[in-house]
C-alpha cells in the first residue's frame, strides 16, 4: 500500500501550478462495465515464466512484476535468468514455458556476425512460435505525425530469411538461404484471417516481393490467396513491400491487419511502431499452436542501450501492455482492462514519459503512475 | 444481406426523417467501438455448438432475434435447437446428452404451472446439471431513463438447494410442511463463486442478503459460510442485509449494492427487484453456471414467458436475450463478438425509436431485432 500512497502524497504536498486537464479520455478511460460470468475456479491464479533478459529487460519486466503484485492479479511468475550469449536457451526453461504454456520476456541481446544464433529466434523455433504479432496503434494524448493508425502486423516467425542456413561457397561468397514453404505460408495466412474474424477487422493486406523472388514470395501469397477464398466475408488485398513501406509513412490509415513473411514483418512493424508513437508503446507477442511468449511488440529497441540502462530510463509500457495482451489470453479480462485503462491514462495524462516520448521520467516514475492509476 | 437493407430502405422510404444512429452527447466514447489488443490462439475461431432451447410463451420469439443477429454477425456459433416445453414430466435426456457435450446452453423461458406437484422444468434443469450459481446483472443501460441512476448490481443466488428444495408433504390432511434445506457445502461455493466473481471483474462490495434473525440455524450456516470465505479475500468488502431491509434498500437507494449473494427465495426476488428499478426483466441479462456447464436466459425470472397478449402480438422484448447471448460469446471466448452485440443492444435502446412495451415503446421483437442488426458494425 505504501507504494501507492508516495506517489499521491507527493502531489498532495507538491503545488501543482495547473489543474490535471480532464482529457477526452475521461470517458474511455472511466471504468469498462461488461457482463461476465466466470466459471468457477476461474480465479485460480495461473503461473507464468517470466525471463528478465539483456539491457533494459530487468527493468521492464520488473515494471510488469510490480504492477501485476498491485493490482493483485492471479498470475505468480516463475523467473529464468537467460541472456543473450549464452550458447543455447536453458532446457529448464524451455521445459517451464511448455509446461505454463505462457512466457513473459524481456529482449535478448543477439550478437551481430560471429555465427551465434539469435536465442529469441531459437525460442520461437523451439516452442514452434509461429505467428508474431505487434498491434500498432495511436496512444490517446500521444501526439504523432500519423493520426487514426490502427495496424495489426502478423508476421511469420520460423522460416523465411531467418532460417540460419548460411554456408561460404568459396571464400568471399556466402549463400544465404530464405527458405518459403506452404505449410509454414498456409498456417500463418490462416492465422492472419482467423485473428481479423475473431476481432472485427475488415482487411488483411499480404505484403511481398513477388516481383523479384517469384517463387518464394509467389508462394507465400498462394497461400494467402486460398485462404483469403474462405473469408469472403474480409477484404483481401496484397502491396509489394517497398510501395508498402512508402504508403505506411504517407497514408497509414488505408492498413488494417498485414501478413507478411519474416524479414518484411520485422521492417514493417518497427515501421508501423515507429509512425505512432516508437516501439517503446506498442504491445505484442507470439502465439503457437501450444504456447504464447509475450514481449514487447516490435524488435528495435528491446534490449536498449547503455546509457538508458545506466538513467534506468527504459519505457514499460509497451511491455505493460504486452502483458495485458497476457492477462486477455489467461482470461482475466478485468485485469486486462484495468491495466490498459491506467497505463493509457497514464500516457495521455503526459507527466511521466520517457524519453521516448518526449519526457524525462525514469522507469520506476511511470510504473509508480500507473499504479496510482489503477481503480 | 436484404434482412440489413430491409429496415435502411424501409427509412429512407419512408416519410418520417430517417433517425440518424448519432452517439448520445456524453456518451459517445462509451458506445463507439472498443478496440482492445487480443491474441487468439490458432484455431479460436473454430465455430462452436450451443444447444438451444426456445421454450414457451415468447421463448421461441426471443431465442428466433438471437438467431438473427448471430447469423448477422457470422459469430463463430452453431445451434442445435431442442423443443422442450413446461408441460413435459421431464427434461428429455437428449437435451441433457447435448448440454452435456456442448457445454453451453441458451433457452427461452419454460412455464412452471402453479401447484399440482409437477415440478418446474426449468429447476430440474438446474439441479440435473448442477448449475449452482444464478447470476443477474441489472445495470442501468444509457439512454433509458429509470427512477434509479447510477446502479450496478450483480446478484449472485444459489440455484439447487434452500427453500426450493421440491421436499414438501402433508403432514395431516390441511397441514403441509415445506422443508427449506440450507447446507454448509452449497452455501460455501455459492459464496466462493461470489466473491471469485468480484475479484475477477473488480468489484469492490459482496452483501450477503439472509433472514438470520427468525431462521437462525439456516440462514444462520449460510452466514457463517459467507463470513469463512469473506476471510479469504481481504480487500474486498463484506456485509450482511437482512433480507426485508434489503428490499427496502433497493428501492430507496440501490447505489449502495455491488454484488449480492443470496439462497435461492431471496435471490429469486432480490434479483427481480434489483432488474425492475433498472428497466425490467426484458432488458437484463444473466445465466446458471456451474462446475461443467453455463445455460444463459433472460436474468430475472420474470415474466420470461410472457402472457398470450404478448405472444399474439410478437411484442416481446429481445434485449435481455440478446445481452445474455452476448454473455455467452464472451463465455465462449469471443470477446469481440459480444462487444460488437452489446454495443449495437445498447445502441438500439438508448437511441430509443425501438423499444417494446415494457421500455415504453410500441414496436415488435422483429423491429428491434432489426434495428440490432442495422447497428452491428
Amino acid at each position: 500500500m505504501a507504494r501507492r500512497s508516495t506517489p499521491l502524497l507527493r502531489r498532495l504536498l507538491t503545488p501543482s501550478p495547473s489543474p490535471t486537464p480532464s482529457t477526452p479520455l475521461a470517458g474511455a478511460a472511466s471504468r469498462r462495465t461488461v457482463t461476465y460470468m466466470p466459471r468457477p475456479g476461474d480465479g485460480a491464479p495461473r503461473g507464468v515464466t517470466l525471463i528478465p533478459g539483456d539491457g533494459i529487460g530487468p527493468l521492464v519486466t520488473g515494471a510488469v512484476r510490480q504492477v501485476m503484485e498491485a493490482m493483485h492479479a492471479p498470475v505468480y511468475f516463475e523467473t529464468y535468468e537467460v541472456h543473450g550469449d549464452m550458447p543455447t536457451v536453458p532446457a529448464e526453461v524451455i521445459e517451464s514455458i511448455r509446461r505454463n504454456k505462457v512466457c513473459l520476456k524481456g529482449g535478448l541481446a543477439t550478437p551481430v556476425g560471429g555465427g551465434v544464433s539469435s536465442l529469441n529466434v531459437q525460442l520461437r523455433k523451439e516452442l514452434d512460435l509461429y505467428a508474431a504479432l505487434v498491434n500498432c496503434f495511436n496512444l490517446p494524448g500521444l501526439p504523432t505525425r500519423h493520426d487514426n493508425v490502427d495496424i495489426v502486423v502478423i508476421r511469420e516467425n520460423t522460416e523465411g530469411e531467418y532460417s540460419g542456413l548460411e554456408h561460404e561457397v568459396v571464400p568471399g561468397v556466402v549463400e544465404s538461404l530464405k527458405v518459403i514453404t506452404k505449410f509454414c505460408s498456409e498456417r500463418i495466412a490462416k492465422y492472419a484471417f482467423e485473428y481479423a474474424y475473431l476481432n472485427n477487422r475488415k482487411k488483411v493486406t499480404a505484403v511481398h516481393k513477388a516481383n523479384i523472388m517469384k517463387l518464394a514470395d509467389g508462394l507465400f501469397l498462394e497461400s494467402c490467396r486460398e485462404v483469403a477464398k474462405k473469408y469472403p466475408g474480409i477484404q483481401y488485398n496484397e502491396i509489394i513491400v517497398d510501395n508498402c513501406c512508402m504508403q505506411l509513412v504517407a497514408k497509414p490509415e488505408q492498413f488494417d491487419v498485414m501478413v507478411t513473411p519474416n524479414l518484411y514483418g520485422n521492417l514493417v512493424a518497427n515501421v508501423a511502431a515507429g509512425i505512432a508513437g516508437g516501439t517503446g508503446v506498442m504491445p505484442g507477442g507470439n502465439v503457437g499452436q501450444d504456447h504464447a511468449v509475450f514481449e514487447q511488440g516490435a524488435s528495435a529497441g528491446n534490449v536498449g542501450n547503455e546509457k538508458i540502462v545506466e538513467k534506468k530510463r527504459a519505457n514499460p509500457v509497451a511491455l505493460l501492455l504486452s502483458s495485458a495482451m497476457m492477462l486477455r489470453h489467461l482470461q482475466f479480462p478485468s485485469f486486462a482492462d484495468r491495466l490498459e485503462t491506467a497505463v493509457k491514462r497514464v500516457i495521455a495524462e503526459g507527466k511521466y514519459r520517457t524519453k521516448d516520448l518526449g519526457g524525462t521520467s525514469t522507469t520506476q516514475e511511470v510504473t509508480d503512475a500507473v499504479i496510482a492509476k489503477l481503480d
